[in-house]
């Protein structure tokens, strides 16, 4: 019953379509080049939080303009942001766009995982009969999708030769216009800092999640007393130390990012470090720890978790190795727990001269 | 900008270049440059190990092990025993953004 009600039901076209074109599978959305309030607001959205992971647009041949038999046919994944960085970028080109499943992910980081990968390209070139679109045999992938995808297995399989275009869609035009050549300039990953800045809030949550577990941590061990725990003492020793950790996040999840380049030493660790210690000896300034033995456990605790947290933004770089990153880890791990252990050793100490134990 | 040094895996011989330029093409880190009709490595320093030159060397010329330079991905490799990949189906990890 329900089947049938469907069938008469109207595919609802998508907001950023206008009209549809006809291809041998079917009719396809012809999709605009500008992007409205709503895009603007999911592309906020998927900036900031796990929205993302759900951002997406439905695999297949979409087409540009007034594409013909021999319009060039560019490669993209079903992250919508992804998709609408690239829409924006084809503005007055005719051309097919074909929409890989990447199970909504971006192209780097789905050719990454194999999503964006020969066998997803080789089977959506047959679902969409792409050998009946267009008449020539030429793909434009983006140049990233290279770590996915085997150009010369693709053309094996499907005859389809493709040239892999600019890292950024911005340049597609240009990239076109110079005869399908591309300058230096446009094969190589940039990272300035405002690229850099829009990744922070992703370091920035998943850090701030963990907080609450790191404040009552502090706040239970300053709160211990020989008769149990008092909250005047949590508050009175332990909100410095709150501030600090709060302030140790920042160092490592937007200060590093934000400086990079400036930062000393090429290691992420050591980087997180040093903004780590200059930002805990700028806050005690402001904010008093009163005793040495506490002084000296925050020195040693905060700009190590500084560091781990500067350690995390390895995922968003453009240019860090996994071989690179397993040598911090190895060198790194050990340090910080054995900071994390003596840093808590000096705390217990002051906890007992405190209890006048000695 | 560029990572640590002497780290990366990347291999790369020369006698079994044809001159096709797909390294050149598909590296985003500028590692390859076609000199007197064969790639050459420019700086291995900067190669991240994103894999694309070896995956689309057609004659075999190119090795490296590939994979993502993400701590978090690296940490839940040495926990689960898998290989590291972005965790980008669990709680936000960062290299996907």
């Amino acid at each position: 019953m329900q089947m049938q009600t469907l069938k008469f039901v109207k595919k609802t076209a998508p907001p950023w379509s206008i009209g549809e074109v006809a291809a041998p599978a079917g009719t396809v959305y012809r999709i605009s080049s500008d992007w409205s309030r709503q895009d603007t607001w999911g592309m906020i959205k998927s900036r900031i939080s796990g929205f993302r992971m759900s951002y997406t647009v439905a695999p297949g041949l979409y087409a540009v303009g007034e594409p013909t038999a021999d319009s060039d046919v560019l490669v993209t994944a079903n992250y919508k942001l992804t998709f609408d960085i690239v829409r924006r970028a084809l503005k007055g080109l005719n051309a097919w766009l074909l929409v890989l499943d990447t199970k909504s992910i971006n192209v780097w980081c789905a050719a990454g995982k194999g999503t964006f990968g020969t066998d997803e390209l080789v089977n959506r070139i047959a679902a969409v009969k792409l050998d009946a679109v267009v008449s020539h045999r030429r793909l434009i992938l983006p140049q990233l999708g290279a770590v996915g995808v085997n150009a010369a297995a693709v053309q094996k399989k499907t005859g389809f030769r493709i040239s892999f275009g600019p890292v950024e869609a911005r340049d597609i035009t240009a990239y076109i216009q110079a005869g399908y050549k591309k300058t230096k300039d446009m094969a190589t990953m940039r990272f300035p800092m405002l690229d850099r800045l829009i990744l922070t809030p992703m370091e920035i949550n998943p850090a701030m999640k963990k907080f609450p577990w790191i404040a009552g941590g502090i706040l239970l061990v300053f709160g211990l007393q020989p008769s149990g725990i008092l909250f005047s003492e949590a508050w009175a020793n332990g909100l410095p130390f709150l501030a600090l950790a709060l302030v140790s996040v920042l160092a490592g999840a937007l200060i590093t990012p934000a400086l990079l380049p400036f930062v000393p030493s090429r290691s992420f660790a050591i980087k997180g470090w040093i903004v780590g210690v200059c930002c805990l000896y700028l806050s005690t300034l402001y904010i008093g720890v009163q005793h040495p033995l506490l002084l000296a456990a925050a020195y040693l605790l905060f700009p190590a978790l500084s560091s781990y947290i500067a350690l995390q933004f390895t995922g968003a770089t453009t240019f860090t190795g996994m071989s690179g990153v397993k040598k911090e880890l190895r060198i790194g791990v050990p340090l910080y727990f054995t900071a994390a252990g003596v840093s808590l050793v000096l705390v217990v100490l002051f906890k007992i001269r405190e209890w006048g134990l000695i | 900008m560029k990572y640590l040094a002497d780290v990366t895996t990347l291999q790369y011989a020369s006698d079994k270049c044809t001159e096709c330029g797909r390294c050149v093409e598909v590296c985003p880190r500028g590692v390859f440059e076609m000199r007197d009709k064969r790639a050459a490595v420019t700086d291995k320093d900067k190669c991240m190990e994103c894999g694309a030159c070896g995956l689309n060397c057609e004659f075999g010329a190119i090795y490296v092990n590939a994979g993502v330079g993400c701590a978090a991905a690296i940490i839940n490799s040495m926990i689960t025993g898998g290989p590291p990949t972005c965790g980008c189906d669990s709680t936000a990890a960062s290299c996907c953004g």
